[in-house]
Formats: C-alpha cells, structure tokens, sequence
C-alpha cells in the first residue's frame, strides 16, 4: 500500500533498501514454539490465546508429531471475555491442569497471544504469581508471540529475551563465550568442537537444551549470535554486561569463517592456530558447495519476505553459489546485526523491507526469476504458474549453520532444480 | 479457558474461507492480524490447490491498533476489488480484530461497491470451523438469491425435461469431497437425473442464483448445507433428499428416495453399476473381519455412516462412537443407544484418547488425530472423516459417497488390519522371532506408518510417553493394571499374556482385567488369563 523510495543503506555500493506496508504473507511469533519447544526438552509452551492460535500452531506443524508435543493452547472463551470467568482464575486452573498431566516440566512459559493482547491479559504478572507458586519445581516465565507484536522467527527472539534476566551471574574470571540462538544440537557439538581447537573453551549455547543448565552471563560474556533476528535478546544480554561480537552470520564458508573469526580476535587466537583449526573444513564446505554450482550458478533468486535470514542467505547465495540476487524481501532490517553480511552482498543489491504481497507477486512475476524462496500459501501457486519454488520455513527448520552443513544449504536451493530436471511428465493446461 | 492440544475444528473464519476457496469469482477481505494467514497453507498445501486463497487479511499489527485499523480494512476493500474484480465479496473479521468492534460490515457497506457485499458475524470464541462454513454458504446463498424470493415463480419446465436437482454442501478442504460429486452426478445421471448447481464447490456467483430452478435439492454434508437447504425449503418450496449416500445400503436408500421425488420408474435404478462390497465381505477371506471391534469418530455425517457400513455391511462389532460435532450430537446419541454403546461427544483429543486406550479397539475409524492416537497405541486406523492430511488427499479416484465409495470404504477399511491367514500362522507360530511385537503387517511393508510431513520434520518423534501397551521391565514381578488400581498382573501371568499376538493382546490385558475386576480376583495369574479367555470367547 505505501512504497517509499528506495533508499541507499549509506554509499552506492551498498545494497539499495526500500520500504513497503500493505499485507504481509507471514507467521507470526507463536510459530517459533515449533523448533523451541524441541530445543529445551524440559519446557513447555502454553499460548494463551484463541482457536486461531491453536489451529495456526498444529497447521504449521504438520500436526505431523507422533507423541505429546510440549505445546497447549488455553483458548480464551466468551466467559472469559464476558468477565463471567476471571481469566486469571482460569488462566491457573489450565497451569494446574496441565503441570499435573506433565510433572516432567520444568520450565513453563505463558505466550502471549494477538487476542491476549488485545484484551490486556497481564501474562507477566500471571508468570510472577505463578512462578511464585511452582518455582523450584517449575519456573514460569512470560512472553509475547502475537502478530501484532512478532513476526515469525521474533517469537524466539521473545522467548530467549524472556529468560536473559534469570540467567545466573557469571563470576569475573575471565572471558567466556556465549552463542545466542536455537541451533540443532549437531551443530552446537560441531562449533563446539572448532572452540576447542581455537582454545577458546569456555563456550556455552543459548537456549541450553535442558532449563536446568542456562549460562551463567555478566561483564566477561562475549556473545555471538547463531541467528539475525534476536534484536531483543541481544540487547538484554548488553544490559546484563555482555558484549556482542559483530560478525556475518555462520552460513556457508565464508560467514562461517567470518563468525568464528570475530571470536578468535577477541579470544587472541594466533592467526595461525586459526587456519590450522579452519582450513580442512573450510575446504570441505566450499567443496560441499561447488557439487551444486551446476544448478545454481548464473541463476537469479527472489526472496519473500520471511525470517530475517534472507540477507545472509543471499549473500551466501550470490557469493558462494555465483546466483545473482533479484531482489531480497525481510519482514525486518535490523542494519546493526546484519552490517557484516550487507557488505558483503553485491553492490546495489536490492533489499525490501516491510512487505505488500500483491504488489511484490507483481514483481516477481515480472522479474521471472529462476528461483522465488516464499512461503508455503504461495509455493503451490507460484509453482502452477511456472515459477520454482522454494518454501521458505524449510530454511528455519534444517540444519544450515556453519561448515558441515553449507552443503546441505547449497542443496536445499539446488533441489527444485534438480527435480525439475529429472521431472518428464508435462503438466496438462488447465 | 479451554486446554486444548490439538483441535479438530478451526475458527469459523477458517470454515468461511473453505467456502470462498471453493467457489469461483468470491473474494473474502478478513479484518485479521499479521500471522492469520496461515489458513492459506491448508489449502495449498494439504490439498495441493495451485491458486491463491481468495482472501485479503489486513495484517494489522500492534502499531496501528487504535489509530486506523478501520482505514486499514476499508482500504483492503477497495483495493482487493480492484486488483481481484470478484463477483461478490466477504467481509468480516477473525478473532483479534472481532475485539476490535470496528464493524466491517458497515465499513465494506460504506463503499458502495458495485458488487454484493456480504457481511459475515461469526463469533470466534463461541463457534468453529463447520458452524462457520455453513453460516458462510448461507448468508451468501440468502444474499445472492433475495432478490429472486419476491414472488418467485419456478420456471415452466419444458415437456419430457429430466427431473434436476442441486448437490449442496462439498466445500474446499473437505474429505473426498471432489471424488463424492462426481460420483453422485454419474449416479444420478444414470437414474436419469440432471444436476442443476453444484455448491459451493467450483460455483460461481451466478450459479448460486440458478439454484431454485431445480426440482429439488441434495444436502450432501449437512454439516455445511442443512441450514442452507432449509432457507431454500422455506423460500423457494424446494424439497430437500437427506439421504446420505456412503455406504451401499445408505445409497440404495439414497437412491430410493431420489426415484420417489423425481417421480421416477423405480426400474431406472438397475442402470446403476452395484458395489462389490456385498460379495467381498461375504467371500471367505472375510471370515476373519467377523466381529472385528471398532471405535469411530469424527463429524456426525461420517459418524453414522461408518457405524452403519461397520455393522450391517463389514460385519464388525462398534464398540464405541462418538463425534466433534455438537450440532449434531442428537443423532449421535441416539444411534449409540440402538448400538448399545455410549456416545462420546467431546473436541477434546485427550478424552478421545483416553477412551481408545479404555476400549481397546481392533480398528480406529477415525480423523487424522485419532490416525496418530491409533498410532501410538498400535491399533489399525483408517480414516473417514475431516479434519485429514495431505495422504488423505490423494491423487487417485477415491469417492466415499455411492458405491464406487462402498468399494473404496472396503479397502481403505480392511488394509490396516491383518489379513485372514497371516493372523492365523502368527496365532500357531507367535514363538518366530520376526512375527515381534515391532513387526507392523506383512503387507504394509516396513515403512509403514511414516507419513509424509507438508512442512518438514519439525518435529522428530520423541520417545511416546503414554504406550499403555508397552511391555513391562523383564525384572518387574508384579505390574500394576491399566483398568483397575486394584488388580495387579502376577509374573507368569504377565509372561503368557506377551506370547499373545500384540494385535489383539490390548483387548486380552483389557478382558483380563474385567474378569478379574468382575471375579474380584486381585492377583491374575496365568488361570486368571485363560479363565478369562474361555469366558469372553475370542
């Protein structure tokens, strides 16, 4: 609905930004509690929210889980709405309800939902009358996932947010470093691994995977974040002492090297124990990676807005898998984090922050791009018009960080492809 | 509040957009948050659709709350018709934007757009996903065609003209949906019936007005069409065929009616091409569906269905029935009281859960969330009823309505359970180290049961939490019981029960247990078992 002109970030090599609001194809935060509620196996997520929520949530996630996910929704009623229930009342009810049924919990979050909000439901003070209760039992914490509030990946970025100020005091002896953002658990041995033969030894992942084992953080925390979108998070821990490390985000080689090198600098790591440490799995990913320059080489790909790992991915994209870049949508920009990955991309890249979905499907049908990365309601019908397609959730959702995996990354955008390719049944007309 | 793990029924502005998604030339603009659009996955991806949902969602956020989210959706009005020129327009609001109270109707009224403009009210925190698409069909059906009721006069039917009908009810996202319309239009083609308007599916605007020029009307799902074809007895003098035509006796019934309000020959219904359910469930291989316990559950229109096709067609023993769908539990009720079981109905998974586990069932017949319930505790499913996933759409020709459906429902029902022979050889030989407890049916192959995720694996299968069937510790010398806190299973006992094929060994713990419960034994032993054996039967 409202276009602004496009913008230069700052000089005319960087990447062009331009704004958009109108319509916006996207999750929002509730469906971060698909990967988190994985990650930290003791916690348990309970939206407090509507049916909307609820179906949004199983929708999203396939409704594919063969046992008990650790995810509820408490859906809010018109007796609650009406006052004939006082929705704290019930609010503690559910919360009893539930930690009966699950013993085995031992962290509990209540998530803010668009209806909760809305109606003003103090979730924060239900977690601190809650946590009153339960804790050491069970901690109970609070945050939002609405659409009104968060976007998709932001849910996690809440969510981690939530637990920084119970995070224990780390006593001064010297630096530690924190990795910041949900990982796969392989990958988390992978980096840990590389840390130690960097000598950097004191390494600690958030969210742990267990909520008895959070980091200990304070004026000796180094961090590092594993994902673009933790603006909220990364703050708090600034807040608490700890200073961010600016880096690419670890997504092929080359971020992966710039990542893991922004901790070797402030580790001291003699630059020759870091080619050492770096140079056979470097040489691995990049030849990972070249199996697919086949595929991608010399072929254009346009980003819908997402996750907000659009920018790194394309820098990936274009500077190690020789795409060239049509246009790369973000629901958000946040140009601190990202100012190592937006120098890297090609100059006058052209970024859209914010999101009009009819006018950016005009675009991309205009542009016929080789490639569109969107999400899942408009693959299909990208697809039927003759556009390949790749399903954006599937980057959020697989293991793409760091050296092991640029493969795999390079993979993912190669395979629509080579299905097509291998593909000889024509479709009819319709 | 409400603590639900899964749900089977949406919003109602879900059911709303499975009406506006099924039909051709509507546009529905949804006064919704940022993060509502997840509904158009469902359609996408679950049924593979290659276009757009027709919807335009506002995806207001936290910044314009309070300012202009009402310009907001006045502008998605106006921009949605020009960009779409649909022939006729919903409006209303989904749950977040419901609090809101910026009245979509009256904002979508003020534009005087050159288009019907209905407005829907569809109160999210009382009413779902069914009550919603049918609500949906009837507004628009009533909006549509009000300017045909003032003094309606039916159309002089041409002399020797076919007998016409409306098939109402099949919306987007409904199960087999697709398959049963062309299946009944066939059926009735060949009785000598022509089909009028199908809708919602694939109508138009302008379809929806040729509905009363039909003799009669076909309220094929009346979760979706009852209200609606009740409108059109009232004002258009329609009849209405309530029949629903699964299973083969429901389709000769079905049929039967049809020739009675057509005015038919009742010869015509011999052009009709039968089932081969009659002869497959009485060839011998059948034998051993004989008695076969089942539990079903789903809406009530599948609910009763099944129940009828299970008894008097498969030969199966219901013991248990139940439904999501409380706009219909009357029905439900009442055919659980002739099946001499209770009904249950509940939208609460767990509840459902429970009572699989309670029953102990040979077969599910089920929705989706009783398919991953069934899973879990190793029973054989099959599913008959919405909500379903993406493998239950499938690419193949597979009704459930008429007798190519009765020939469908045959398969579909029989593949997850062991086969007559196969069952017999694992009775003798249970002592084979192949026929274990993990070996799933020969014929389902190894892999059986690994569904394709839409999204992707998000989610890997945690260890399940509540196997009620699984084997106790070796070292356990007593093991308390799953039905009775009171009754314990004694080593031996519990030892001779294992050598029982795990297919029927939930039903033999539960016999088991009943009769020790009944005998106020409190220890089982291996004569308990047997006692209990001799005194069920099989």
């Amino acid at each position: 609905m409202t276009v602004h002109a496009p913008t230069p970030a700052a000089g005319c090599s960087e990447p062009v930004v331009q704004r958009q609001r109108g319509q916006r194809a996207v999750f929002c935060g509730l469906t971060g509690i698909i990967w988190m509620h994985r990650k930290i196996q003791d916690a348990f997520f309970l939206v407090v929210g509507s049916r909307t929520c609820a179906h949004l949530i199983q929708s999203a996630a396939g409704v594919m889980i063969f046992a008990e996910p650790r995810f509820a929704t408490a859906i809010i009623e018109e007796r609650d709405l009406a006052g004939i229930a006082d929705a704290h009342d019930e609010l503690d009810r559910v919360v009893d309800q539930l930690l009966a049924r699950r013993p085995d919990i031992r962290l509990l979050f209540l998530v803010g939902s668009c209806p909760s909000e809305v109606i003003k439901l103090d979730l924060g003070r239900a977690a601190m009358r809650l946590d009153k209760r339960f804790n050491p039992a069970c901690r109970v914490l609070s945050y939002s996932g609405s659409g009104i509030e968060t976007t998709f990946t932001q849910g996690e970025d809440a969510a981690l947010a939530a637990m920084v100020p119970g995070l224990p005091a780390a006593a001064q002896s010297g630096p530690s470093l924190l990795v910041v953002g949900a990982l796969a658990d392989v990958v988390e041995d992978q980096f840990r691994r590389l840390f130690t033969e960097l000598g950097i030894s004191r390494v600690d992942f958030f969210p742990p995977r267990r909520s008895t084992q959070m980091p200990a953080i304070g004026p000796d925390t180094v961090f590092l974040l594993a994902q673009p979108f933790l603006a909220e998070t990364a703050r708090l821990l600034e807040t608490r002492g700890a200073t961010r490390l600016a880096a690419p985000f670890p997504l092929g080689e080359q971020g992966t090297t710039g990542w893991l090198q922004a901790a070797a600098s402030a580790f001291n790591v003699a630059p020759s124990l870091f080619d050492a440490a770096t140079a056979a799995p470097r040489e691995r990913a990049s030849r990972a990676v070249a199996r697919y320059a086949p595929q991608l080489g010399g072929k254009s790909i346009f980003f819908f807005p997402d996750s907000q790992l659009e920018a790194p991915l394309a820098r990936f994209l274009a500077n190690e898998a020789g795409m060239t870049i049509t246009e790369v949508g973000m629901p958000y920009l946040h140009r601190q984090h990202l100012a190592q990955d937006m120098a890297l991309l090609p100059p006058g890249t052209l970024i859209t922050e914010g999101a009009d979905v009819d006018l950016q499907m005009d675009r991309c049908r205009a542009a016929r791009p080789d490639l569109v990365v969107c999400g899942l309601g408009l693959a299909n019908p990208l697809e039927a018009e003759g556009l390949n397609t790749k399903w954006s959730i599937e980057l959020v959702f697989t293991p793409i960080h760091g050296y092991e995996q640029a493969g795999d990354l390079a993979e993912l955008f190669a395979r629509p492809f080579i299905r097509k390719s291998r593909l000889l049944v024509e479709l009819e007309p319709a | 509040m409400q603590l639900t793990v899964w749900t089977y029924e949406g919003p109602p502005h879900v059911g709303a957009i499975r009406i506006a998604t099924a039909m051709k030339g509507i546009h529905y603009v949804l006064h919704a948050p940022q993060g509502d659009t997840y509904a158009d996955l469902l359609f996408t991806m679950i049924e593979r659709r290659d276009h757009r949902t027709p919807v335009t969602y506002t995806t207001f956020q936290a910044r314009d709350l309070g300012s202009d989210t009402a310009d907001i959706f006045q502008r998605a009005c106006s921009d949605a018709f020009e960009r779409f020129k649909p022939d006729a327009m919903l409006v209303g609001a989904s749950c977040t934007a419901e609090l809101l109270q910026d009245n979509p109707a009256g904002l979508a009224m003020a534009l005087n757009l050159p288009i019907p403009v209905v407005p829907l009210e569809l109160p999210s925190y009382q009413k779902k996903e069914n009550w919603g698409a049918s609500e949906t069909f009837y507004r628009l059906t009533r909006a549509l065609l009000t300017p045909r009721a003032q003094g309606f006069v039916k159309p002089e039917k041409a002399i020797g003209s076919r007998p016409s009908c409306n098939l109402l009810g099949p919306t987007a996202l409904g199960f087999r949906h697709r398959d049963d319309i062309t299946e009944i239009t066939r059926l009735l083609n060949a009785l000598g019936v022509d089909v009028n308007v199908v809708a919602p599916l694939d109508a138009t605007a302008a379809d929806i007005v040729r509905i009363p020029d039909a003799d009669f009307n076909i309220s094929l799902y009346p979760e979706i069409s009852d209200v609606t074809v009740r409108w059109l007895e009232r004002t258009f003098r329609q009849p209405t065929i309530r029949a629903v035509p699964i299973g083969v006796g429901a389709t000769k019934d079905f049929i039967t009616e049809v020739v009675k309000l057509a005015g038919l020959d009742p010869a015509v219904a011999q052009r009709v091409i039968p089932s081969r359910l009659p002869w497959y469930s009485r060839s011998v291989d059948s034998t051993y569906l004989t008695g076969k316990r089942v539990f079903i559950f789903g809406d009530a229109t599948h609910v009763i269905a099944a129940a009828r096709i299970a008894t008097d067609e498969m030969g199966f023993t219901v013991v248990g029935i139940g439904t999501y769908t409380r706009e219909f539990a009357r029905e439900v009720r009442e055919l659980a009281t002739k099946l001499g079981v209770e009904a249950l109905i509940s939208d609460d998974y767990l509840e459902v859960e429970a009572r699989i586990a309670e029953l102990q069932p040979e077969l599910v017949l089920g929705t989706q969330m009783e398919r991953h319930i069934a899973k879990r505790l190793r029973i054989g499913c099959a599913v008959i009823s919405a909500p379903v996933h993406v493998q239950d759409f499938p690419a193949r020709y597979s009704p459930q309505m008429g007798f190519e459906g009765a020939n469908v429902i045959f398969d579909s029902w029989i593949h997850p359970l062991m086969m007559g022979l196969e069952e017999h050889l694992i009775g003798m030989f249970r002592g084979d180290f192949e026929f274990s407890d993990a070996a799933t049916p020969s014929h389902l192959g190894a892999g059986h049961g690994s569904h394709a995720h839409t999204t992707t694996a998000v989610a890997e299968a945690e260890p399940a939490t509540a196997d009620i069937q699984a084997a106790p510790a070796e070292h356990a010398s007593v093991i308390p019981s799953v039905t009775d806190a009171s009754i314990i299973w004694g080593a031996d006992a519990e030892t001779e029960l294992k050598k029982i094929p795990f297919f029927v060994r939930g039903k033999a713990r539960r016999n088991t247990e009943r009769f020790a419960a009944m005998q106020g034994v409190g220890l089982i032993t291996v004569e308990t078992l047997y006692d209990a054996k001799a005194h069920f039967g099989r």
